[in-house]
């Protein structure tokens, strides 16, 4: 367990030392989902409309902003071959890493929604579905996320294939999070959709450390 | 405990490195890895930690097979290469308190590792500020942390001074008169006794079989 959480502490320590913790991530949150009303116009009904994908759409980049970095500067610098070579699996590794991840980025989306929320006028009754399908939808984010950086991981450039690898693979969450808000906003139960998406969560949870640490082991050749 | 390797085929690209390598380090030994660039020492010095994969052959230290047991025998090997892996933004402390912890070594002896390397006036700098030689024993100073039997040390001495790679050598010897092992790509002498020399250029495809240990050759003929 002690090594398991060395990762994720030194992960969030590098998050915050170098890269502003959360804050670049929700940063990046606001000003994409503020973009909205520019782009479609002051329309109330109609931002309260496509409040619930626009705000997914934004978590979702917000995510993929500092994906390209998960694993390719540990590989950079040598730090992959001392993780690969320590008694902890690779695979443990990858997912203290999702977790310092999502941490930095899921976690501070939850707390920046309900003002973006606010901001694109989605009705109130919609907010505690908001926060569920975000809360169980996210981590999937940064898990499945992982493979595509892996994948990247031994390339000088890998920024922009880790998005085109990774976003279609994030649908299904994207369907099901806005879904699940629009379910709320129109009054109906958000629950199925919410279980859908915990389910993905789930799914991710040990399948994609497997895949990242089998990408991750060619990377490091 | 010996290292004992056969055999070994390694393919890099499209090019086959070397063939039919083997060798075998004693319980208290050590082996010099020389060559010209690109000889095929930082790979083998990979493929003995497990990092690369080998095509032929086997590698066993004691009766644990690399082939078979990847895990187990990981457990018995430092290797250091050339990177430091080092984070900019950590202290020299922090650096080996999270190796430490990794590792599942003591955090009690992460003093005595920086001492080692005579690093202990800058425990608590940061990386950043380090010269490069400063970050080279950072570096090694995996070494003294974490006690494992297997050193695997690709190019220990690049960038440090001759005091500091005299230390190095000395660590090594230490490490060897304590029953461990060595496995280095170095062109400086580490002043183990028996040491023995291995060129995997000797096994490169198209030369002949029949010349596993250059000695010196290789190191007096060339630039280095």
């Amino acid at each position: 367990m002690k090594p398991f959480l060395a990762i994720i502490r030194r992960d969030l320590a590098i998050a915050f030392r170098t890269g502003g913790g959360g804050a670049l991530g929700v940063a990046f949150f606001v000003i994409a989902a503020t973009l909205v009303p520019f782009g479609v116009g002051p329309i109330p009904e109609l931002l309260a409309r496509i409040a619930p994908g626009m705000l997914w759409i934004a978590a979702l980049l917000a995510c993929l902003l500092t994906l390209d970095r998960l694993f390719q500067a540990d590989v950079e610098d040598g730090s992959m071959d001392v993780l690969a070579l320590s008694p902890l699996p690779l695979e443990l590794v990858v997912l203290g890493k999702c977790i310092a991840h999502w941490l930095t980025t899921g976690l501070p989306l939850l707390l920046a929604a309900p003002v973006m929320a606010l901001t694109l006028g989605l009705p109130e009754g919609a907010y505690p579905a908001m926060i569920a399908s975000l809360a169980l939808g996210t981590p999937a984010l940064s898990l499945i996320g992982a493979i595509g950086a892996a994948l990247t991981a031994g390339m000088r450039r890998g920024g922009v294939l880790t998005a085109v690898l990774v976003l279609p693979l994030y649908v299904p969450t994207l369907i099901l999070g806005a879904l699940a808000v629009n379910a709320s906003a129109m009054d109906l139960p958000a629950a199925p959709y919410l279980m859908l998406s915990g389910a993905i969560t789930l799914a991710a949870l040990p399948l994609a450390p497997i895949v990242s640490a089998a990408a991750l082991r060619l990377a490091i050749r | 405990m010996t290292l004992v390797a056969e055999n070994l085929t390694v393919t890099r690209g499209y090019r086959t490195v070397f063939t039919g390598l083997g060798f075998a380090v004693p319980e208290g030994g050590a082996l010099i890895l020389a060559g010209a660039n690109g000889a095929g020492k930082s790979t083998l010095l990979r493929i003995l930690a497990g990092l690369l994969p080998m095509e032929t052959g086997e590698v066993r230290f004691g009766d644990v097979s690399l082939r078979a047991d990847r895990g187990t025998f990981v457990d018995s090997v430092l290797h250091t290469g050339h990177l430091d892996a080092l984070k900019p933004a950590f202290t020299a402390w922090e650096t080996l308190a999270f190796q430490a912890d990794l590792y599942g070594a003591s955090r009690g002896r992460i003093e005595g590792a920086l001492e080692a390397l005579d690093l202990g006036f800058l425990s608590d700098q940061p990386v950043r500020v380090l010269s490069a030689g400063q970050k080279r024993r950072l570096g090694l100073a995996r070494l003294a942390l974490v006690e494992r039997p297997l050193w695997l040390l690709d190019e220990p001495t690049v960038s440090l001074d001759a005091r500091s790679a005299a230390r190095v050598a000395q660590m090594a010897r230490k490490h060897c008169a304590g029953g461990g092992m060595v496995v280095a790509a170095t062109h400086i002498d580490l002043g183990i006794e028996d040491a023995a020399r291995l060129d995997p250029a000797g096994f490169a495809p198209g030369e002949a079989a029949d010349m596993p240990v250059r000695d010196n050759a290789v190191l007096d003929g060339e630039a280095w």
